[in-house]
């Protein structure tokens, strides 16, 4: 099986922000939430850089790790996906996630906060693929019909890439080779441990 | 015609500006390199070293300004305290002081009250302090258990009882650990105002804590209405909740002023907070119930044998006898009747 990744080529992304609309829309997001999101740095400056940002799907992933009712699982895809049914909304993943990914909407009791959402790979969650409940809860799964997350599939710069690691770190390489310089393969030694050699 | 001429004129302006100019053009590259300038995640990283648990911000066009944190390398140093440090501490407080407790007990026995039961009764906490210390007690005890649960139930009670019957258990728990929180907090609050002047520190407390409060068999230490033992107790409880509260609330309202370290400091001040007092208390439980005679009736009935407050607190008896001799019973059926006076 493919070990799924994510990939943002800074140097591409002109912060359009359709990945963040593309998302919303494909699962239905709840209110609030942002699975993904476009973050500038040194904006105005010079090294101005944009960077689309979700849950990078970690290999050995510290929201799973630190989580009290183990209610993360790594599907075959490497993709890290996690059941709302066991979630309790503790926050844990919240501290510990490198990335900014889990988010919690408002509404349990008195405003605590409820079920964990974050990025599904749009490959939605533990129940049926495809299934009616799976819908509800996490949205999509493209995964299980052979599509790639839509947040990468419309960028319009092919800024945003997903796919199988090793194809996707070489298409950046080329990019990189043909341009003559990189722009970080972002979070890539966080999430995975290693970075592109270029 | 007009325009030709005047071309004409400004040609040696044009051709000087050029010459000028021309060094300049030279020095721009053929192809743009913006490497030099630009941004790199590792460049970044390093840039944050001397705090590297600060996040790398940038910003973001949608309203949830906490969405503009793109890296925050705290998280690893959060995990690595939450999944091993944490337990460490656990697993040496509470089994650690459990044992001591038991050791103590084989030791030393329960604690007798010097002399015997006198049958006389001394009256030591009203209704409100009972109260509020119920108050405490019993929700301190709900938080700790559910809280303990969070740190170590994913590995004792999950395997057992299985993931679902556990999530369940821990959203109980969470709601729980949330509301009675307010009880827990305000108990706090009123046991400071209440006791706090007599548990302020005095010298005689370090020749109580010298003695070890008489366990050594050197004779009582006297003590006011609280003895040294008890104003630690009460100084572990006041400054333990209030830092449990003041931790466990950022957590929960999660204010947006506050930097992504702030929330996960209060996670490690909670969880190590906690599991301190989990094993003070567990002490304090146990010398207030099997482990010493007579002192379950003062948070109980609220009345004293007058020989064990004479034994623990022979100052304070002596206090009470002058200015509320009302609050120490006669003799009643079934004691031993006291030396007659002379």
């Amino acid at each position: 099986m493919a070990r799924m990744k994510f990939l943002c080529d800074a140097d591409r992304c002109i912060e359009c922000n359709a990945c963040v609309t593309a998302c919303k829309n494909e699962n239905d997001v709840p209110w609030g939430i942002n699975r993904r999101r476009v973050v500038t740095i040194n904006d105005g400056k010079p090294g101005e850089r944009s960077v689309s940002m979700a849950c990078m799907h970690c290999s050995d992933a510290p929201c799973a790790a630190v989580c009290p009712v183990d209610c993360f699982y790594t599907t075959e895809d490497a993709v890290v996906l996690h059941s709302k049914e066991l979630c309790i909304g503790c926050g844990y993943c919240f501290y510990a996630c490198p990335f900014g990914a889990p988010q919690y909407p408002k509404q349990a009791n008195f405003g605590s906060r409820g079920k964990m959402d974050k990025c599904t790979y749009c490959a939605g969650g533990p129940e049926a693929d495809n299934s009616k409940e799976e819908y509800a809860a996490y949205g999509s799964n493209r995964l299980s019909e052979g599509k790639l997350p839509l947040c990468a599939e419309m960028c319009s710069t092919k800024a945003l890439l997903a796919g199988d690691g090793q194809i996707i770190a070489q298409i950046y390489k080329e990019r990189v080779a043909k341009r003559g310089y990189g722009s970080g393969a972002w979070g890539w030694k966080t999430a995975y441990k290693e970075d592109i050699a270029t | 015609m007009i325009a030709t001429m005047s071309f004409h004129r400004i040609l040696p302006g044009l051709l000087l500006i050029m010459a000028l100019a021309a060094p300049a053009a030279a020095q721009q590259p053929t192809s743009v390199n913006p490497t030099a300038s630009s941004v790199k995640e590792k460049q970044l990283l390093e840039a944050l070293k001397p705090n590297s648990g600060d996040t790398l911000s940038g910003r973001v066009s949608i309203p949830d300004k906490r969405a503009g944190d793109l890296i925050q390398p705290g998280g690893t140093e959060f995990r690595e305290f939450h999944e091993k440090t944490l337990g460490r501490i656990g697993i040496i407080a509470i089994p650690g002081m459990l044992a001591l407790l038991v050791m103590f007990y084989f030791i030393r026995g329960r604690v007798p009250i010097e002399g015997g039961p006198s049958g006389q009764t001394i009256v030591r906490f009203g209704w409100m302090s009972r109260f509020v210390h119920w108050l405490t007690a019993t929700s301190f005890l709900a938080l700790g258990l559910s809280g303990l649960n969070l740190v170590f139930g994913k590995s004792i009670l999950l395997p057992v009882i299985g993931a679902s019957a556990f999530s369940w258990l821990s959203q109980l728990g969470k709601f729980v650990h949330n509301y009675v929180s307010f009880a827990f907090a305000l108990g706090i609050i009123l046991m400071f105002v209440m006791w706090v002047k007599d548990n302020l520190p005095a010298l005689r407390d370090i020749r109580w804590i010298a003695q070890a409060g008489g366990l050594l068999g050197i004779g009582h230490p006297p003590a006011d209405r609280f003895n040294a033992g008890q104003k630690l107790m009460f100084w572990s409880t006041i400054v333990g909740g209030a830092a449990l509260s003041v931790s466990g609330y950022i957590m929960m309202f999660r204010p947006a002023s506050l930097a992504m370290s702030a929330f996960q400091l209060a996670t490690v001040v909670h969880g190590v907070t906690g599991l301190v007092l989990v094993a003070i208390i567990a002490a304090h439980i146990y010398i207030g119930s099997v482990g010493m005679e007579g002192a379950f009736a003062a948070m109980g009935k609220g009345k004293v044998d007058l020989n064990w407050a004479k034994s623990h607190h022979s100052i304070w008896v002596d206090k009470v006898a002058k200015n509320r001799p009302q609050d120490i019973s006669q003799n009643t059926a079934g004691g031993r009747a006291p030396a007659p006076a002379e």
